[in-house]
Order: C-alpha cells, then structure tokens, then sequence
C-alpha cells in the first residue's frame, strides 16, 4: 500500500530532490516550507506520516509537532534535523513524535521508518474502528 | 580569579553555542548535497534500465551540488575565522565589522525566530582596542536578548558610534515593556564580561532599546591591577 507522507522544511534545495526520490519509492508525497501551510494540510488531508524539520523560522519543530498531534493524534510524525542531540530527542519523544532521524539521512531508514509509521497508523486506526463498533454494539437496544 | 573562571566558563559557552549553531547550518548543506548525489544516482539507475537521461536536468543537479560546496566553505571560512579570534588577546578591531560578524554568527539562531539583524553604518570607522572574542561573546550575548523579544517589525537595527570618551552599541526593534528579563539580565556572569571589557550596559525598555557602552582603552589610566589593566601590560 502507498504509504501518504507530508515532508516540511524551510528550505527547498532539501526538500523537492528528497521528495522526488521518495516518490520514486513508490510513496505519495507532498512537500512544504511552511509549518502553518503543514498545520492546514495535515487537517485536510490523511497522512500516515508527517517528516518534519526541528527547527524552521516560522515555528519550531516541537510547536509544529505539538499542534499536529492535537488535531491528529493518529498521524505519526518523524523528526529529522541536523540539530540532533539526546535532549531534543528526548523532547520529541514527549511531544508525541515517533522517531527522531539527523540529516543528512540515508533514504532506506528514512522510507523504513515510513513504512513502520504507516503500519503503527494502520494499527493505531483500525483499534479506534474496533472500539466504535463495539460502543455501537453495547448501546443498540437490539 | 573568581572573575577570571567566571569569564572562561563565560566564553567557553559562547564557543559552545557558536560551534554547535555552524554544525547544525554544516548539516543542512550537507543534506542538501546528500539529497541532490542521491537524486542524480536515481537517474543514472533509471537511466541504466532504458529511462531517457535529460542533461540539462543532471546539469542543474551538479550546478545545485556545487552551489552547497561553496555554502559550506563560507560556513567553515566564518568558523575558523572565528576560532581564531581567541588566539587574538589584544587588538585593534573596527566596531561594525566586529558587529556584522557577530551578528552573521547568530543569524541562525535569529532565523529560528524570524528575526533578522540590521547594522546602521557610522559616518567613519570607529576602531577600538579590545579583547575581540569576548567583545564578540558580549555583543553575542546582547543579541540573544535582543532576538527573544524583538518588536513586530522583527528586525533588530545595532548602530556603533562614538565620542571622545566612549563607544557605544546601540540596539534597538524590541520590545521590552513585558517579561523579557526572567533571566535577569546582566546576569552575573554578564557582570564580569563587562567589567573585563571595561563596558557597562544600559537598558531602556520604554524606547525598546539596549545600549552597550565600550570605554576606549587608551582612555583607562586608573585600572592598575585590573584585567584591563594587565591587559594594557601583556598585550
């Protein structure tokens, strides 16, 4: 299954060749430089992962992570900087973000990563589908 | 002494700061580069399995690869300009420069919070003789203040001038009338950097302005036995 993957980084001699090998990868990306445009279009839109630059002049990669999760709790976020230390990663992890990569990033673990965010979304998905039907079943005065 | 450890560990975290800002901007260009090789070995792939390979397409792909490599060599000129300036304890250095260069030094850190430096040339060249690191950690540490509470404009204006007596530094584009000093700022450690540097510091949060004030070090005569002072005598 075509994994839906939104890329966000300020800047863009990064970002579109990065897009383009993924997509040949076979993944659905679309990419930003913007955190606000990620915000829209992370509500928009069913990503199953979010690939997002810690630190960028609009807001900061952990803000960004924050407000994502707050819309989307489901949408798995991986964090990729060259700002890479224990304590941000750490923080990452509290804020909710699945992995933490530092550029420059090698495109297997980064699309492996993907795949596995896509499958913990899957997962993540079908459980709150299980608890719906269940609800559905309990409170139906059959 | 407890000033001298004071200052040390004042500019080992400056050097700190400043080091891990230009590995992280170090990062970035080499992940552009990485992203760029890695597209080109895409296309020579796809080429070698029947895929028509455009040239203008893998010319602007080196062209872009080429341009980071420059990037990168600005990056580490300013590093290696700027670890040498420890190696300087006493020199003569012209204000606006040793500004712009402080200022390009704390650009990254500024842009994560989109705010952006501006120097106001003076009319001539103002020159002072100074320990340049550390006037380089004081002018940093004024940035740091200035870039967390920039006005709505978020561009920070530094203006050197002089008279007979004195040189200052002036900063303005802040706004400083709510909670921008949790940290206490001078600290004490900014205490002593200062008073290494024979400067003071003027702080007007009505006008939004802070104002680094450098005294010429030819004008010291009554600081026998104080930093300055052995400074004077060693050189």
């Amino acid at each position: 299954m075509t994994e839906k993957v939104l890329l966000v980084d300020d800047e863009v001699e990064f970002v579109e060749p990065l897009a383009e090998r993924m997509r040949a990868r076979g993944m659905d990306v679309s990419t930003t430089t913007s955190p606000t445009d990620a915000l829209s279009k992370a509500e928009k839109e069913n990503y199953d992962a979010i690939v997002l630059d810690l630190m960028m002049p609009e807001m900061d990669g952990l803000q960004t992570l924050e407000a994502i999760k707050k819309k989307n709790p489901d949408i798995q976020v991986i964090l990729l900087t060259g700002h890479a230390t224990v304590e941000k990663g750490i923080e990452a992890m509290k804020h909710g973000a699945m992995d933490f990569l530092e550029k420059p990033v090698d495109i297997k673990s980064l699309a492996e990563r993907i795949h596995k965010a896509q499958a913990r979304k899957m997962v993540l998905v079908e459980k709150k589908n299980e608890e719906k039907i269940r609800n559905i079943i309990l409170n139906k005065s059959w | 002494m407890k000033e001298l450890d004071t200052i040390g560990e004042t500019g080992l975290r400056f050097f700190g700061k400043v080091s891990a800002s230009i590995s992280h901007e170090i990062k970035n260009t080499l992940a552009v580069i990485n992203e760029n090789a890695g597209l080109l070995e895409d296309l020579t792939l796809m080429a070698e399995k029947g895929m028509e390979l455009d040239p203008t397409r893998v010319r602007g792909l080196a062209k872009k690869i080429l341009a980071q490599v420059q990037r990168s060599d600005g990056i580490v000129k300013n590093l290696n300009r700027f670890a040498h300036s420890i190696d300087e304890t006493g020199k003569r250095v012209d204000v606006e420069e040793t500004i712009n260069f402080t200022a390009l030094l704390a650009a990254r850190l500024a842009s994560g919070r989109d705010v952006t430096f501006t120097t106001i040339s003076p009319e001539k060249p103002i020159h002072i003789l100074t320990r340049p690191f550390f006037l380089k950690a004081l002018i940093f540490r004024c940035l740091e203040i200035a870039m967390a509470a920039p006005d709505a404009d978020k561009t920070i204006y530094l203006k050197p001038e002089t008279n007979e007596a004195k040189i200052q530094i002036r900063l303005t584009g802040m706004d400083l009338k709510e909670a921008w000093n949790e940290g206490g700022f001078p600290t004490e450690e900014d205490r002593a950097l200062l008073d290494f540097l024979e400067a003071d510091i003027e702080v007007n949060s009505t006008k939004g302005e802070i104002v680094l004030i450098l005294t010429y070090m030819e004008k010291r005569s009554s600081l026998s036995g104080s930093p300055a002072a052995a400074f004077r005598e060693n050189g």
